[in-house]
């Protein structure tokens, strides 16, 4: 592994260990509902400050089970993380193509170094 | 940072709406401008979208027993500047009020003003000011990041507080008992955000230094200042 790969794949370990203490350690063992939403812990805080409140609009479509709403979760990740993906393996790969053309104007020896180089 | 369908009185909805409405108009017609003229960053674009699509939609475990999640706005700020994440970031949150119920069509203005305007902007001025003293680019980026997402939450905690004033306490009460549920819990987010983020840039250095050089994502303190000296000459 050389140096780059070390620091991209430390930095995901501290970002992993950070998730991931908060559990381990058990933080969320004295609230009622352990690691609920920020948000709706929001909507709560609203309701003891202003227990007359009534939400005035209500969301157009609600996913009708959790269930289906970490799926509708999931999806959002996954079409995000499927466009990054794509955009640095197209990076990638004009990058070797790139190389390659380049490799085969030099003559073989000298451009094929070059390629495995990168 | 998403504050429910309904969640705000109606005056404040609207007042949030109609401060978020220039800034999107805005940047839409940057977002146009800079695909018509470089083509080119339409992939990166997409990228630095898909970002955002990303970290908000995972919801992390944080030091305070709750969950929450990053916003991912901190890099399209710095690559692109801020007008263009108005846009992306106004998408995320579209496509999560219409679909998972998260944040809402009437609170949109607010939670666009947090996540898709002061964030970007918060952070792209950090990043911004480290870069003119020669502050390395990875850690100005890490602080930009950062940066973008902490202040999001805060303003969401200023919002509601606004729009509900503790009985006893009044604002400042309010905003204690918001800052306590958003801002803390979300450090250690803004944390991994920044990191994330800097994980990110480091891939496109590697990848991409054409883009990011026309970005000017590589320019030294002072030719960053003369870059925006001459950028305002050019504008007068």
């Amino acid at each position: 592994m050389n140096r780059n790969t070390k620091i991209n794949a430390l930095l995901l370990v501290v970002v992993a260990a950070l998730a991931v203490l908060p559990l381990a350690l058990g933080l969320g063992d004295g609230e009622k509902e352990p690691f609920t939403g920020a948000d709706a812990q929001a909507e709560t805080a609203i309701t003891e400050i202003d227990p007359d409140y009534e939400p005035w609009f209500s969301p157009l479509y609600e996913p009708p089970s959790g269930e289906i709403e970490s799926a509708l979760f999931a999806l959002q990740a996954a079409l995000g993380a499927g466009v990054l993906a794509y955009y640095f393996g197209l990076r990638r790969g004009r990058r070797q193509g790139e190389l390659r053309a380049v490799a085969q104007q030099d003559g073989d020896v000298a451009g094929e170094s070059a390629a495995r180089g990168n | 940072m998403h504050i429910a369908e309904g969640f705000l009185p109606p005056a404040h909805a609207i007042a949030w709406g109609v401060a978020s409405a220039p800034f999107v108009v805005h940047g839409v017609r940057s977002l146009t401008r800079e695909v018509r003229e470089n083509p080119e960053s339409t992939l990166l674009l997409g990228a630095s979208g898909a970002f955002t699509f990303v970290l908000s939609a995972l919801k992390i475990p944080s030091v305070t027993g709750s969950c929450s999640h990053p916003t991912g706005t901190g890099l399209g700020a710095i690559l692109f500047r801020p007008p263009i994440m108005a846009v992306l970031g106004t998408i995320t949150l579209l496509f999560q009020a219409l679909l998972l119920a998260h944040g809402g069509l009437t609170t949109l203005g607010a939670n666009v003003f947090s996540m898709a305007i002061v964030g970007p902007w918060a952070g792209y001025a950090v990043y911004k000011v480290l870069r003119r003293y020669d502050v390395p680019l990875m850690v100005a980026v890490f602080f930009g990041a950062f940066v973008a997402d902490l202040s999001t939450y805060c303003v969401t905690s200023v919002q509601l507080a606004l729009a509900f004033p503790d009985p006893g306490s009044g604002f400042l009460g309010a905003l204690g008992k918001f800052g306590s549920i958003f801002a803390v819990t979300q450090i250690p987010l803004a944390v991994s955000e920044g990191l994330l983020t800097v994980l990110v840039m480091r891939l496109l250095v590697q990848s991409s230094k054409g883009d990011l050089t026309r970005l000017g994502v590589f320019l030294s303190g002072r030719q960053n200042r003369t870059r925006t000296a001459e950028t305002e000459a050019v504008a007068r």
